[in-house]
């Protein structure tokens, strides 16, 4: 369960940004989330609420993109979207491959304010 | 004043702190010619009998190492590993389920790194919290012993995907849980294809001169990237 910190971490950043900004509100904070990252979405989304009481985002909305795993086949050269994560596979060949392109995300992409 | 919601983009990495003290620490390493191996399991699959098995063999080899071991509450393990005679030191992490980079940097506070050729970091027993932190090591080895099941790569395919090497722990017990090695092989290469997987016990010693070839050979190959 290091979904805390991470939401704590998140919450410094974007005070941080809104102070940079002159003080403005932050409304939303939209997030990039692979399944590879090893955050679990609903789980985080809990620890937001929770992090964000006592802070100047209290209020704010945590908006998660998640993002799927894609990975590189070097013989087909192409990417697939793995349909499971039990299965890391060449949508075309069905050769195992380990290149993983996306799903890694944890990423801070943008910030809702006014 | 405009006072309209808007979207502002921002894209920074939420372990960007981390991930940068990780990439410092990496070059220190490098710098200091120590090769870092860390070690990920869930709790119980035999991570500091497996490392206490580990460092007492290259020793024997006049290998230099040491070993920094995570756990939240108690300095057990690092007691026990202190048997191997190789320097060793507890994080304690307290509530915290997994090490990052800054605990490492702490640790590593008072030692002479260029004193060592290897320095093991044993994670908290965890399988899904470590996957996230890059602690500056060359090489993560993920365990699984042969009482958890050849399915648990399927079931935390995150952790087995961000490391580099599978061990598959206390073999000598395969047999009476009635272990099915190829299986378990199977399922490690559902989930990360072409892992580079070991199956020892360190209460028999068995597997573990495979091992240790595999880690000296990559001693050297890291030696000679310095050098190069």
């Amino acid at each position: 369960m290091h979904e805390l910190s991470i939401a704590l971490s998140m919450i410094e950043m974007a005070a941080e940004e809104a102070e940079r900004r002159g003080g403005v509100q932050v409304n939303a904070i939209h997030l990039k989330l692979g399944q590879l990252s090893g955050v679990v979405k609903d789980a985080l989304l809990f620890s937001y609420e929770v992090a964000c009481e006592g802070t100047p985002l209290k209020g704010s909305r945590l908006v998660i993109e998640e993002i799927p795993v894609v990975v590189y086949c070097p013989a087909c050269q192409v990417e697939t979207t793995l349909a499971s994560l039990q299965q890391f596979c060449c949508g075309a060949c069905e050769i195992p491959t380990s290149q993983v392109v996306r799903g890694q995300e944890l990423e801070v992409v943008a910030l809702e304010i006014e | 004043m405009n006072t309209e919601p808007r979207l502002v983009e921002v894209r920074q990495k939420v372990l960007k702190q981390n991930d940068l003290l990780a990439r410092a620490l990496r070059q220190r390493f490098r710098e200091a010619g120590v090769y870092v191996v860390s070690l990920v399991s869930s709790p119980g699959s035999g991570k500091t009998a497996f490392l206490e098995k580990t460092l007492t063999l290259l020793r024997e080899q006049q290998c230099r190492v040491a070993a920094l071991v995570g756990d939240l509450a108690t300095e057990n393990d690092a007691a026990r590993l202190a048997r191997s005679l190789a320097p060793v030191k507890q994080i304690t992490t307290g509530t915290v389920c997994h090490l990052e980079a800054a605990m490492v940097e702490r640790a590593l506070e008072g030692w002479q790194l260029d004193e060592l050729d290897c320095l093991f970091i044993e994670n908290v027993g965890n399988l899904v919290c470590p996957s996230s932190y890059d602690l500056g090591e060359d090489l993560r080895l993920v365990l699984l012993s042969v009482t958890e099941g050849e399915d648990k790569p399927l079931k935390y395919p995150t952790i087995f995907n961000t490391a580099d090497v599978a061990v598959i722990t206390k073999m000598d017990l395969a047999e009476a849980v009635e272990f099915a090695a190829t299986l378990a092989v199977h399922n490690i290469q559902a989930v990360r294809p072409g892992m580079q997987i070991f199956q020892v016990s360190a209460k028999t010693g068995e597997g573990m001169n495979e091992l240790l070839r595999f880690l000296g050979a990559k001693f050297d190959e890291s030696k000679q990237l310095l050098v190069g």
